[in-house]
């Protein structure tokens, strides 16, 4: 801010007036050379920030596609082919498994912040608080601490059972805070009618609240997914990098086979990546496995692009 | 006869002292308004009956209300107490389902299963509600696609498919049309030959139409209660006198 | 029944809220459990120092907080002014076809696993920046630019609805004054938005010093002082990344302890998120 004299309001000759017509013109001018100036840096910025994933997409495909052998998805690993199913199979039923923990309790929290807790709650202050700590925390923390909890003083040692915890924990604070959001835009005339029929508490909230904010709540498990999807740092130390497929079963008994896998070390896809370019010796694999994932991110980005959509269609009938 | 009965209410919202000493009783079979500008407490008065103020944070009550000579601020089951004291509210709000599953939600949360007797109490609660015709074509469309007047008189229909004794209604057609509000006006006449009506109304025609008894609140005071003629004849208090002629208010 | 039915789960909800507070409780103590009595082993000195050497029991984590500290400047230097005008682009600029293109390609890029970043930056980058300079493509150079690449999508992710809830009225304000479109949006929406779009940058900051597995293909992870822009450098994500595999006794526990001043630096950029916030609430 300029300081002016403030005797002299309207300074008679103040070098900022612009006093004759030719000063003005030179203003305007001026203004205009300024506002060109931003312009071409913003649409350079938007230029600069699609052309980087265009060449990112691009080149992923292009290098990845040619090598995206039938090979790769054979349903064991070799040394030979390197097969990436086990992998991917692991993937899913990873998240799977992460999401079965996770989401009840976030979800359940969710509810409690929501639904239950008075206004101005200690507790809930604490709670988004701690959400707050968990979602900044890096990946590679998380690790670390699931290394020395799950692995070590639990004595799991690497396995599908410790990925899975560390995982739940770092995806807590997603689901939670896209559940409260979802509960919070549900209107109390819904909670008012069902109480006034005499329906109680539970009743309220599980057949009137949580349906409508079902969506909510879809995009931020979709969100979630992606998360487990692309994440490594986390489960390099705690679900390790094995590479057998641990949905195969081994011993014939139905529950040992079903329950022994979560005691293994397992991969996921984007630790099968790592892994594949960490030994450096199968740069093609990489980039097929790259492909893949890429395509997965694709997919479930059009999934909560989709749910948004929902999302607002309720919003507005 | 008297259904519900109230004896020395006092109601706080923490400090604020929202209802003095309340004394009225309301009769069985018949309309009652409370009437009185924006703050004086009729909706406040109207929530205790059901014990919807129990949502409301810092809320104490002192004094008595007897549903049939039961205190319902004693013992009674709050969720039973709302099933026998029903509430339409200002505005329609009806569930984001079904306009079956809207009425039927009531029924099945008291414990009815059977898929004959929801078809039943939702054809009747609807045929009751004087909306049968327009939705029966489409029970299985969501009520959110009804207009305003039906979307109202589908939340009086879910009401009453609980089977309620008492009806309160909060200001119920303050947000409709006229023609809606009609509609909805002569259903109260038609439903008060089986249930006890209470309203909070804004509008003072309405309530000299449709109403039997009327009580005249003034900040959190109840100033004068009787036969609605009588009140809108000859009021006793002066400051009904203006209220109902419209010098305040 | 019903009533009890009631009850326990208010209970059950109840915990299920406790299980974030307790996380993060468990997460400190485990951390600082295991890290404080590890630094107070090395020496306040050893752990502080300028030199990592496992082998001679030299446990100097200064060149990787440094490390750390130069790449998340780098990554500022190129993803926030680009982060910044583009979410400003995208709030105030972008035609409405080219927003339904750009919008899902941006929120495309949050998704990508770091992972494929890294293998996009050691493929494409590293080659590129080799040809340029004549080093080996891998140092603080790459690693800015990748990262600066990612925390595109944290930034405008953040910055673009902060700008697109500025009122109306604000850049009408400016707009009447006789001021142009660009002049407008730069003087009276876009200091409106500050403290949105602050904490875009410092959520960006925070993905940028914890990266790992992007960082560890590009960066040339040498233990030592970071030298200029094209020489390589190690991060303390990396660190932990690079020898916890093969580590034993008290090396691994120095990793562990790097870990935890990780933690801090974290803490503290969250604490900064949240005063940021809550500024911006109020």
């Amino acid at each position: 801010m300029r300081s002016s004299n403030p005797a002299q309001p309207f300074p008679a000759n103040a070098s900022g007036n612009a006093r004759t017509a030719s000063e003005i013109m030179a203003r305007a001018r001026g203004q205009r050379y300024y506002s060109w100036v931003l312009k071409i840096l913003v649409w350079l910025a938007a230029l600069l920030t699609a052309g980087v994933i265009l060449l990112m997409v691009g080149y992923i495909l292009v290098t990845g596609v040619p090598n995206l052998t039938l090979d790769l998805f054979a349903w064991t690993f070799t040394t030979d082919n390197q097969s990436m199913m086990p992998a991917l199979v692991n993937t899913v039923v990873m998240t799977l498994l992460t999401l079965l923990i996770a989401v009840p309790i976030g979800v359940g929290a969710a509810i409690y912040m929501v639904e239950y807790a008075k206004r101005g709650n200690k507790l809930v202050k604490l709670v988004r608080l701690t959400a707050e700590t968990l979602s900044g925390i890096p990946s590679i923390v998380y690790g670390l601490f699931g290394m020395m909890l799950f692995n070590i003083a639990f004595g799991w040692s690497y396995s599908m059972l410790a990925g899975i915890c560390t995982l739940a924990i770092m995806i807590l604070p997603l689901i939670l805070r896209t559940t409260e959001e979802a509960l919070i835009s549900v209107p109390d005339s819904y909670r008012e009618g069902s109480f006034g029929l005499g329906a109680g508490k539970l009743r309220t909230v599980f057949k009137v609240i949580l349906p409508p904010a079902m969506p909510g709540v879809l995009s931020g498990i979709i969100l979630a997914i992606g998360r487990i999807v692309g994440e490594s740092a986390a489960l390099i130390f705690t679900s390790g990098s094995g590479k057998d497929n641990l949905m195969l079963g081994k011993t014939g008994n139905f529950f040992a086979d079903l329950f022994a896998p979560l005691f293994q070390s397992t991969r996921t896809l984007s630790v099968h990546m790592y892994n594949l370019m960490s030994e450096g010796l199968h740069m093609e694999e990489a980039q097929a496995t790259a492909v893949v994932l890429l395509v997965l991110v694709i997919a479930i980005n059009a999934g909560s692009a989709h749910l948004a959509k929902k999302l607002t269609a309720n919003g507005q009938g | 006869m008297n259904k519900i009965t109230v004896t020395d209410l006092n109601l706080y919202y923490g400090q604020f002292h929202a209802l003095k000493g309340i004394n009225l009783a309301f009769p069985a079979r018949e309309i009652t308004a409370l009437i009185g500008p924006s703050g004086c407490g009729k909706s406040t008065l109207l929530k205790t009956l059901n014990r919807m103020n129990d949502l409301v944070e810092g809320c104490r009550i002192t004094g008595s209300v007897k549903l049939d000579d039961q205190e319902i601020y004693g013992g009674m089951d709050v969720n039973t107490l709302r099933k026998r004291v029903g509430m339409v509210f200002q505005k329609p709000n009806p569930f984001p389902m079904s306009i079956y599953d809207n009425i039927a939600y009531g029924p099945r949360t008291h414990g009815v299963r059977s898929r004959v007797m929801l078809d039943e109490i939702v054809e009747r609660s609807l045929t009751q509600a004087a909306i049968w015709d327009e939705v029966k074509d489409r029970l299985k469309k969501s009520a959110l696609g009804l207009s305003g007047g039906q979307q109202q008189r589908l939340c009086i229909a879910r009401a009453l498919a609980v089977e309620p004794e008492v009806l309160l209604m909060d200001e119920s057609t303050s947000a409709l049309d006229p023609i809606s509000t009609g509609k909805i006006e002569e259903l109260a006449m038609e439903l008060k030959k089986q249930y006890t009506i209470i309203t909070v109304t804004h509008n003072m025609q309405q309530a000299a139409r449709i109403s039997d008894n009327t009580a005249f609140f003034l900040l959190g005071d109840m100033v004068e209660y009787g036969k609605t003629e009588q009140i809108f004849s000859f009021p006793q208090d002066k400051r009904t006198e203006d209220y109902i002629t419209g010098r305040f208010g | 029944m019903a009533k009890f039915k009631e009850t326990a789960m208010h209970y059950v909800f109840l915990l299920t809220a406790c299980v974030s507070i307790a996380a993060v409780a468990v997460i400190c103590v485990y951390l600082l459990a295991n890290g404080i009595p590890t630094i107070a082993e090395i020496g306040l000195g050893n752990f502080f120092g300028l030199t990592w050497k496992p082998s001679q029991n030299l446990y100097g984590i200064v060149p990787f907080i440094v490390g750390s500290i130069y790449v998340t400047a780098g990554a500022i230097i190129v993803g926030v002014p680009v982060g910044i005008l583009c979410a400003v682009f995208l709030a105030r600029f972008c035609p409405r076809r080219l927003y339904q293109v750009l919008n899902p390609a941006v929120r495309l890029m949050a998704g990508i696993p770091s992972i494929v970043y890294g293998f996009f930056g050691l493929m494409v980058i590293v080659p590129v920046v080799q040809q340029l300079t004549g080093t080996s493509g891998k140092g603080l150079l790459t690693a800015s630019l990748l990262l600066g690449i990612m925390i595109l999508p944290t930034i405008i992710g953040t910055a673009e609805p902060a700008l697109r809830a500025v009122p109306q009225s604000y850049y009408e304000g400016a707009l009447a004054l006789g001021a142009t479109h660009e002049r407008s949006t730069f003087t009276a929406v876009l200091p409106a938005a500050a403290s949105g779009v602050m904490s875009g940058v410092i959520l960006g900051v925070g993905r940028a010093i914890g990266e790992t597995m992007a960082v560890i293909m590009i960066a040339g992870n040498q233990a030592r002082m970071p030298g200029g822009l094209l020489d390589g450098l190690r991060t303390m994500t990396s660190n932990i990344v690079l020898e916890m595999g093969y580590s034993t006794g008290l090396h691994r526990q120095a990793l562990i302890a790097t870990g935890v001043v990780l933690f801090v630096f974290i803490l503290i950029i969250n604490t900064c998120f949240s005063l940021m916030k809550r500024r911006s609430e109020t």
